[in-house]
């Protein structure tokens, strides 16, 4: 007791309880706690796809990159991605500028209409269009009939992409714009800018970071989406399998090597989308929407 | 007269600010094309089963398991997420540690780490001869291949929904409010668990549903990790896959309708509790 008060007149700050904080002890150990838990479920499984891949060195690591599947599932992916991105990227746009800058009933329903894929199943968005397409739907015998192939091909994992990746872009804009107002626009317009160029030349710039985040977001996801693309694409070798489904195949036939090479390339995309998005945020933190959830 | 048309017809509020028909068109349009036409073939093609043939399939006992271990593990895994998941975000708001913005950044991974990956990552920690695995079993432990497996990946893809919707909450924590909890004789645990954890549920509440609901689709991450044991390991988007291989259209359909709405049904009873607890206490999510 003496020693206590002693030692915290004598600056030993250690000795001294914050009213608002825990003790020494309690901080260590919730820390000591949490970086176990992230380092068992975060880094080492990243870790493991690294040293994985390398296992028989690099030299079988070329390899794997260097052959033609692998080449045919990234050159779909990016397709993939190309395609889907920049449809729910006007998509996006359009939502959160009907959203954000006027006031409509039935508002908060079509907010909710743009979130309902983050709570389907990514199987069950495959299966949807499997049950819309597939050879006994409605459609089916019409397709097949004018030979046109959606199902286990480009569009249909397009079509499975684009459900999937939906809300991103939105869900990002809607709170971003909602908070910046109109009277940024407005001022445009009373000074005779039409339209458009309000939108080019004020909106676009207020919400260019933010809008840059949801597509970061958006094309992560379509990259590397694996539930509803493997239940549309039908896992044709060299044609309609995405890097997901390639790594899925490698690994079922216990070519483990070769499945973590590709892996590895999947696992660089998160790592630089990790890193473009925490410069964003840290950049520009009041320019990207307050509320970070999806 | 002329009021009552203009009240009627006000879809909504006047504005200068033009492009509305245009940009609502264009978001109706994908929102029917895209979401709603697919999503309402799905209940098209499940109420064309009938009540009797819809029963059979969803109470079919592969099925009612699948389920069930889809459910169970994905409730196990966000609970595990609330409590480690309410931790980090508190060491992350309150304490100043080295590589803490590194740790932050990595939370997000599991946005960012196409399922696939994580699934033959997590596998290649946890399989018995694996990284952990092979740690765990000379005392008998098993986590890959089991449900605990399951459990395991489920953790991985649902922390960051626990973390991001309490990380915020805490931030705008006033302090003064502990400061007058301390002032009026309360020990660090009481504040806590008195004061400061039930402004935060809400928020505790949110993070659940979001990483339970992501739990029970979860697909890509498990398949590899869970050993898909039927009866046993098997997860329902799987069963969802194994009966489309098998042409069996109707049961798919079925384990997909049954799923959505008993997940549509959580996430509605748990919104109602979280808007309970807001009237409550005040704040949160």
């Amino acid at each position: 007791m003496a020693h206590d008060a002693i030692s915290s007149r004598t600056g030993n700050t250690e000795t001294v309880r914050i009213a608002t904080s825990e003790s020494r002890l309690a901080r260590y150990g919730l820390i000591g706690v949490a970086l176990c838990f992230v380092a068992l479920f975060l880094v080492l499984p990243l870790a493991a796809v690294f040293t994985e891949a390398m296992r028989n060195g690099p030299g079988e690591f070329a390899t794997v990159l260097a052959d033609p599947e692998t080449f045919a599932a990234i050159k779909l992916t990016l397709l993939v991605a190309v395609i889907a991105v920049p449809l729910n990227l006007v998509f996006g746009i359009a939502a959160a500028w009907a959203i954000a800058k006027f006031e409509f009933k039935g508002k908060a329903f079509l907010t909710t209409l743009i979130d309902l894929p983050f709570s389907v199943s990514p199987v069950i968005s495959g299966l949807v269009f499997v049950l819309l397409f597939g050879s006994h739907s409605l459609l089916g015998p019409w397709l097949q009939s004018h030979g046109i192939q959606i199902l286990f091909a480009v569009p249909g994992i397009v079509l499975a992409t684009v459900f999937v990746t939906f809300p991103f872009v939105a869900r990002e804009l809607i709170p971003l714009m909602q908070e910046q107002g109109t009277s940024d626009e407005e001022a445009a317009l009373s000074l005779g800018a039409s339209g458009w160029q309000t939108f080019w030349y004020v909106t676009l710039p207020n919400i260019k970071w933010g809008l840059l985040y949801g597509v970061l977001l958006c094309n992560a996801r379509a990259m590397g989406e694996f539930g509803a693309v493997s239940v549309v694409s039908g896992h044709i070798r060299g044609l309609t399998n995405t890097m997901p489904l390639q790594v899925e195949i490698l690994y079922n036939e216990y070519n483990f090597v070769a499945a973590f090479a590709v892996a590895t390339l999947l696992a660089l995309l998160a790592l630089v989308t990790l890193v473009l998005k925490s410069v964003l945020e840290m950049k520009y933190s009041e320019q990207i929407a307050a509320s970070r959830r999806h | 007269m002329t009021a009552r048309t203009a009240s009627l017809w006000q879809f909504r509020q006047p504005s200068v600010i033009p492009g509305f028909g245009l940009a609502l068109g264009v978001t109706l349009s994908w929102l029917i094309l895209i979401i709603l036409i697919p999503l309402s073939g799905l209940a098209w093609r499940s109420s064309a089963l009938g009540w009797s043939t819809f029963w059979t399939l969803a109470t079919d006992t592969r099925t009612v398991n699948a389920l069930r271990i889809s459910f169970g593990t994905a409730f196990l895994a966000a609970l595990v997420n609330v409590i480690f998941g309410v931790i980090l975000a508190w060491v992350l708001v309150r304490y100043r540690f080295p590589g803490k913005r590194i740790i932050d950044a990595m939370v997000d991974l599991p946005f960012a780490l196409p399922t696939a990956v994580a699934g033959i990552a997590l596998t290649a920690l946890y399989a018995p001869n694996g990284w952990i695995g092979s740690l765990l079993t000379p005392f008998g432990i098993k986590i890959a291949f089991t449900p605990i497996g399951i459990v395991f990946a489920l953790v991985f893809v649902g922390l960051p929904f626990v973390v991001r919707t309490v990380q915020p909450i805490m931030e705008e924590i006033d302090k003064e409010v502990e400061e007058a909890a301390a002032t009026l004789g309360a020990n660090r645990f009481q504040t806590i668990r008195r004061v400061l954890l039930p402004g935060l549920a809400p928020a505790v509440l949110t993070g659940f549903a979001l990483a339970f609901a992501r739990g029970v689709g979860e697909y890509g991450s498990v398949i590899f990790i869970a050993g898909n044991l039927p009866y046993v390991s098997e997860i329902a988007p799987l069963l969802i896959v194994i009966r489309l291989e098998e042409f069996n259209y109707p049961a798919a359909t079925a384990i997909a309708a049954v799923m959505l709405i008993i997940s549509f049904a959580m996430l509605l009873i748990i919104n109602t509790i979280q808007a309970w607890s807001r009237r409550r206490y005040g704040y949160g999510a």
